[in-house]
C-alpha cells in the first residue's frame, strides 16, 4: 500500500512538473515576431495589393490588424469597395502595416500575415484575422488562434511556424511603420490615393472612395 | 484492490491532461503543444470546446479530479470491502465516457479534426470505464459465489 502511495506521488510530481514544462515552452507569442526588431531593412517590399496592376487609382491603406475601426472598415466596407471599385480595375488597394504600439498584438498579427503571404495566402490570412477580430478584444496570447487562422487560409503550418519563431518579416513591418511616420500617418486606418493623404472626419465607406476614384479619373489626362 | 489502485494512476494522469488544456483555454503558456497539423488548435478554438459557458478541459479537470478522490477514499482500510465504491467509480466512469464519445463524435463527423491530448484523455478515461467494469463484475463474481 505505502508503496502505491510513493508511487502515486512520484507520478503526480513528473505530470506536474511536465505541464510547467508545456505550458512554459508552448511559449508566448514568439518575441521575434511580436515586437520591433533590432535594426530596420528595406527589403523593396511595398505591400500586398488587391487589383489589377494598371488600375488609374491606387488607394493605399495603413492599417493595424488589432485596430476595431481598421477591423470594421475591412468587415463592412471592403466588400463593396472590391466588388465596386476593385475588380472592375478602377482601383487598386495596396495594404501597408502601422502597428500602434498601444496595441500588444498588432505587429504579431501583421506578421501572421506576412508569415501567410509568403506562401501566397496573405488576403485570407487578413479576412480571418479581421472577420475574427474577438481576438482582439480578450489580451489573450492569440499565437494559437492564429495557427488556427493560418491552417483556415490554406497555409503550411510548419513553414509558418519557422517563419514565425524567426521573426522573419519583423523588419519589413518596421520599415512600413517608419514609412508611415514619413507620411504622417498619426492613427489607422490612414488612406493615401495615389500617394496624396485623404483627411476624413469619420471612418470612411464605399461611397468616399467611390467619389475618390470618380474625382481622379475625371481629372486625369485620357479624360 | 488492485483495479482501485489503476483507476487513481489513470485518473492522476487524465487529471494533469485536462488541466493543461483548461490552463491552456484560460490563456496560459501560448501555443498548445500537438504537432504541425494544428488540428488541436481547431478544436481548441471551435465553438465546441467550450460547454455550458465553460472550457470543454474545466469539465475533464472536475471529472478526473472526481475520479481520484473517489478511488483514493475506496482505498482506505475500511473502504476496502465495501462493494458501493466500485458503483460509484463505474457511475463516474461512465459519465466521463460517454461524455468522451459525445466530443469524439464532435470531433470526428463535425469539426473534422482530432487532437492528440483529446485522444489521450479518451484512451485514458475509457481505460479507467474498462478497468471499473471489471472491478464490479469481480466483485459480483466474488459475491455471488459466496
Amino acid at each position: 500500500m505505502n508503496r502505491f502511495y510513493v508511487l502515486l506521488g512520484v507520478l503526480a510530481v513528473v505530470l506536474g512538473i511536465a505541464v510547467l514544462a508545456l505550458l512554459r515552452t508552448g511559449g508566448t507569442a514568439p518575441a521575434a515576431a511580436a515586437g520591433p526588431p533590432p535594426t530596420v531593412a528595406d527589403d523593396g517590399f511595398r505591400g500586398y495589393s488587391l487589383g489589377q496592376a494598371n488600375a488609374p487609382v491606387e488607394i493605399t491603406e495603413y492599417l493595424d490588424f488589432e485596430c476595431p475601426v481598421c477591423a470594421s472598415f475591412a468587415t463592412i466596407q471592403m466588400p463593396t469597395i472590391k466588388e465596386q471599385l476593385v475588380n472592375p480595375g478602377r482601383v487598386r488597394w495596396r495594404y501597408r502595416d502601422f502597428p500602434l504600439p498601444v496595441h500588444k498584438y498588432s505587429r504579431f498579427a501583421a506578421h501572421a500575415a506576412q508569415c501567410a503571404g509568403a506562401q501566397g495566402k496573405f488576403f485570407e490570412m487578413h479576412d480571418q484575422l479581421f472577420n475574427h477580430h474577438q481576438w482582439a478584444q480578450t489580451g489573450k496570447d492569440p499565437s494559437d488562434l492564429f495557427r488556427s487562422f493560418a491552417l483556415s487560409s490554406g497555409v503550411d503550418l510548419n513553414a509558418y511556424d519557422a517563419c514565425m519563431v524567426a521573426g522573419r518579416y519583423a523588419q519589413r513591418i518596421e520599415f512600413s511603420r517608419q514609412e508611415g511616420d514619413q507620411r504622417l500617418v498619426d492613427g489607422t486606418p490612414t488612406f493615401f490615393a495615389n500617394g496624396k493623404k485623404l483627411d476624413f472626419r469619420r471612418l470612411p465607406g464605399s461611397d468616399d472612395f467611390k467619389a475618390i476614384a470618380d474625382s481622379i479619373i475625371a481629372h486625369s489626362p485620357r479624360h | 484492490m488492485r483495479h482501485r489502485q489503476a483507476i487513481a494512476l489513470l485518473a492522476l494522469v487524465g487529471l494533469f491532461v485536462a488541466l493543461y488544456l483548461w490552463l491552456h483555454a484560460l490563456g496560459f503558456g501560448g501555443a498548445i503543444k500537438c504537432g504541425a497539423s494544428g488540428a488541436c488548435e481547431t478544436v481548441q478554438t471551435s465553438q465546441w470546446a467550450v460547454f455550458l459557458g465553460l472550457p470543454v478541459a474545466f469539465y475533464g479537470v472536475v471529472g478526473y479530479l472526481a475520479v481520484l478522490v473517489v478511488a483514493l477514499a475506496s482505498l482506505r482500510e475500511a473502504a476496502l470491502p465495501q462493494r458501493h465504491w466500485n458503483v460509484m467509480l463505474v457511475g463516474l466512469a461512465s459519465v466521463g465516457f460517454l461524455f468522451t464519445i459525445y466530443l469524439t463524435c464532435l470531433e470526428l463527423f463535425v469539426i473534422h479534426a482530432i487532437c492528440r491530448w483529446c485522444v489521450g484523455s479518451a484512451a485514458i478515461i475509457t481505460a479507467i470505464w474498462v478497468v471499473a467494469v471489471l472491478g464490479l463484475r469481480r466483485e459480483w463474481g466474488v459475491g455471488s459465489g459466496s
